[in-house]
């Protein structure tokens, strides 16, 4: 877990543990297309569910709009167009995770919000080298859960390469 | 942002002096009142507010408050009261500036006004009292009865209200007789705030800043004004002007997202009402054709976020009262979208040989023919259009043909399948080709269109070249040469005959797929067996490869090395040296005529001339035939 950033003191459990300090960090897991991910719980600053997208005409293809999230101007990304998905059908369910990046709120649009995991960082692991390269940049790597994977989003490379050029 | 507030109260820190020096001057006894001094509004704007602000005290104390004396008859506290008050209400700064004088003489400001002659007596009687009080904002117009060195000159307010409506404010007054009187100035947080044009094309909603409109104008068919067209040019008569006109759903490339259509500019036909806002960037002019038009907002700018900042059609996003989200157009970036359409159409006419296929604009005829789906032809291919009676078809030789001008021409159906038309008339593709004419049928010729033409699809059909994206929509392109052999499968033959034995080999030279697929069905029926390549590069290679033609046709503008450097190779090595060569060419100059000429090229003609691209074979067929 040496690339990612959440060693967090609060979430040291050194008590129960008593020989090696165990490290958890909490993700906030949502699901894209079928796929588990997780951001650091304190990352996210909003959840909620998206109703009034204005469109952007001749913004980058994964820029679903700008809303109005209580007075500030959200930039809506979808992740699904941003991880090379099909759009989905324009009734589905839709989530939003509200994320600041270089002070700017962008709400990544996702199909569901799961729960919020507290994960064993020993559980990380790299990503694996067949991942496909589009995913490689925006994966900060893999955590093996009982039952299905959870990729961790690398946040600041969502935004910054759908930007094409770095915008600050 | 936050740098730039400062609280009003810095503003108003002279004023207290500027009251005990009136007291003074009016013998009048004063207080002020200031309420919110910490109320927090752009420097800027403060700026441009402390002088109106000090007129209005000024005013206050001279017109607004009575003598003490007068106060004390009328049973109020001899000590007038000036309160200034301070506060944030929906984006604005509210100052309030009001006194417990007389109030407003409306009965004098009403004489006043019709003396002055800013309303007649007959519209005075329609005025309201509120209204007659805001005619102290007038220029002109003063109440006091004598000029005062303070104030009285009837220059004044009106001064005050154009200072504060220049920074977007607004400034009222309300008065009660004998209670005293209240402005209000009302001004922009900051000067972020416009007022912006709400409007909507392909149903979604823009904001235009309001500066840089000049008028709105209505359009439709039956209207006074109608939105013309000059080739693909929209434009509209306004007055003595023809405005240049843009889609805002074109500029934008919006898709219509309720009906999936893409918004069609080619047919402003079928756009019964439409709005089109007057805009002006610098000095130039231009019409901005949107859907509809709802109303003017007052709306802050906000900068949009970094991932947007490269769309130069929008200068900002801002929230509606109605808490949606709107992206705030920026006129100057339309204009520059508007104007390179107009550069790129200039590029087009002056030189149409550098572009490749790729962006090639050629014109095209789109019909509909055995089927929904559009086909199209190149323009420059079909001689005329023609409609003829069904009842003029006559079949011959398990043929149809018709008599037109004084000869048979064969019909050919677009496919099989194809039925033709039983009454009524038949419109027609008539192709003519040396001597012959044959005429295609169609059930509906739609439109001409200026496009690129780029295949997209090869088509497993013989009588299609294949798949274009046409003025946005799938399109079959037609192969003449097909028609024209089944038109004229003898002519042919007899040439062939005429010909001799030998099969002659014809090489084409040229990068466009387009025109090889277009030209090696043609030179094949003109008797050639023909090899098609890309480049010039490829062509030597095959003289390398000792292969051997017996005419050479190449495209003159290629990538790499061009027609004449080609040409100018064949001409230095022994082994081509005698094999004509004919430059195909879309540029028409004369001096490339003669430079064709020059490093030796046997004849030179146009592209989709095919008329004189056959003759010109054909006398090269002629001239080999008397030298072999």
């Amino acid at each position: 877990m040496s690339a990612s950033t959440s060693a967090r003191p609060e979430n040291e459990n050194a008590t129960t543990l008593a020989p090696a300090v165990r490290r958890t960090a909490d993700y906030v897991t949502m699901v894209v297309a079928g796929q588990l991910f997780g951001i650091p719980v304190l990352e996210v600053h909003d959840v909620f569910s998206p109703s009034k997208l204005a469109f952007v005409p001749m913004a980058p293809l994964e820029v679903e709009g700008v809303l109005n999230l209580r007075g500030r101007i959200v930039t809506a990304i979808d992740l699904r167009l941003r991880f090379g998905y099909p759009a989905r059908a324009a009734d589905a369910k839709k989530m939003a995770v509200v994320i600041e990046h270089h002070g700017e709120p962008y709400s990544l649009l996702i199909d569901a919000v799961g729960e919020v995991l507290s994960l064993d960082e020993a559980l990380c692991e790299r990503n694996p080298v067949n991942l496909d390269p589009r995913w490689r940049d925006i994966s900060e790597g893999v955590y093996r859960l009982d039952n299905e994977l959870l990729v961790v989003l690398a946040l600041h490379k969502i935004i910054k390469t759908s930007n094409g050029a770095m915008a600050a | 942002m936050k740098t730039r507030m400062q609280p009003i109260g810095s503003a108003w820190q002279k004023l207290p002096r500027i009251v005990r020096d009136l007291c003074n001057d009016l013998n009048k006894k004063i207080e002020l009142v200031m309420i919110g001094a910490d109320t927090e509004l752009d420097r800027q704007v403060m700026e441009m507010i402390k002088d109106p602000l000090t007129h209005m005290i000024r005013n206050s104390a001279d017109h607004g408050l009575e003598r003490p004396d007068a106060r004390t008859a009328a049973g109020k506290n001899p000590i007038g009261t000036i309160k200034l008050n301070a506060f944030h209400e929906g984006g604005h700064v509210i100052i309030e500036i009001s006194d417990d004088g007389a109030g407003l003489n409306i009965e004098r400001i009403r004489a006043k006004a019709i003396s002055s002659g800013l309303v007649s007596e007959a519209e005075a009687g329609q005025l309201s009292e509120q209204q007659f009080a805001n005619f102290i904002f007038k220029a002109g117009l003063s109440t006091a009865e004598k000029v005062t060195s303070v104030s009285g000159r009837g220059v004044g307010l009106d001064v005050v209200r154009s200072n504060i409506e220049k920074i977007g404010g607004t400034v009222d007054v309300r008065t009660t007789a004998g209670k005293g009187s209240v402005f209000t100035v009302k001004i922009p947080l900051t000067l972020a705030i416009v007022s912006a044009l709400v409007v909507e094309a392909c149903g979604e909603r823009f904001a235009i800043p309001q500066i840089s409109v000049n008028e709105l104008v209505r359009a439709s068919d039956d209207s006074r004004h109608r939105i013309e067209r000059i080739k693909e040019s929209l434009v509209l008569r306004l007055r003595e002007q023809l405005l240049p006109l843009v889609y805002l759903g074109d500029v934008l490339r919006i898709q219509d997202r309720q009906t999936g259509n893409h918004s069609d500019s080619g047919n402003p036909q079928q756009r019964k009402d439409e709005f089109v806002v007057v805009t002006q960037v610098g000095t130039f002019r231009f019409g901005i054709v949107v859907d509809k038009v709802f109303d003017t907002e007052e709306i802050v700018v906000k900068p949009v976020a970094p991932i947007l900042r490269g769309i130069a059609v929008f200068s900002g996003n801002t929230i509606l009262g109605d808490g949606s989200v709107i992206m705030i157009l920026d006129p100057n970036g339309i204009a520059d979208a508007c104007g390179n359409i107009r550069d790129e159409q200039e590029e087009d006419t002056q030189e149409p040989a550098a572009a490749s296929d790729a962006s090639e604009k050629i014109s095209m005829l789109v019909f509909r023919a055995g089927g929904p789906e559009p086909k199209a032809i190149p323009l420059s291919l079909v001689s005329r259009l023609e409609e003829i009676n069904c009842a003029d078809i006559e079949r011959s030789n398990g043929k149809d043909v018709v008599q037109y001008r004084g000869q048979l021409m064969p019909l050919v159906r677009i496919s099989e399948e194809y039925q033709l038309r039983a009454e009524g008339r038949q419109p027609l593709l008539v192709f003519s080709d040396a001597q012959r004419t044959m005429g295609i049928a169609v059930d509906e010729i739609i439109d001409i269109v200026e496009d690129t033409l780029k295949i997209e699809l090869s088509s497993g059909k013989p009588n299609m070249l294949g798949t274009a994206i046409i003025n946005g929509a799938a399109t079959e392109i037609a192969d003449v040469g097909f028609y024209l052999l089944k038109a004229f499968p003898d002519w042919f033959k007899e040439s062939r005959k005429s010909r001799g034995k030998k099969i002659q080999h014809a090489l084409l030279v040229d990068d466009s797929a387009f025109y090889r697929n277009m030209l090696a069905p043609l030179i094949a029926s003109a008797g050639y067996m023909v090899t098609t390549v890309e480049n010039a590069d490829q062509a030597l290679a095959l003289r390398e490869n000792g292969t051997v033609f017996d005419v050479i046709i190449s495209d003159i503008e290629m990538p790499g090395m061009n027609g004449f450097e080609l040409a100018k190779d064949i001409r230095k090595d022994t082994r081509w040296r005698e094999v004509p060569i004919v430059a195909i060419s879309s540029n028409g100059a004369k001096e490339d005529f003669e430079r064709g000429r020059e490093v030796g090229f046997t004849d030179y003609v146009m592209k989709m001339d095919r008329a004189s691209l056959l003759r010109s074979l054909s006398e090269i067929i002629y001239a080999n035939g008397e030298a072999a």
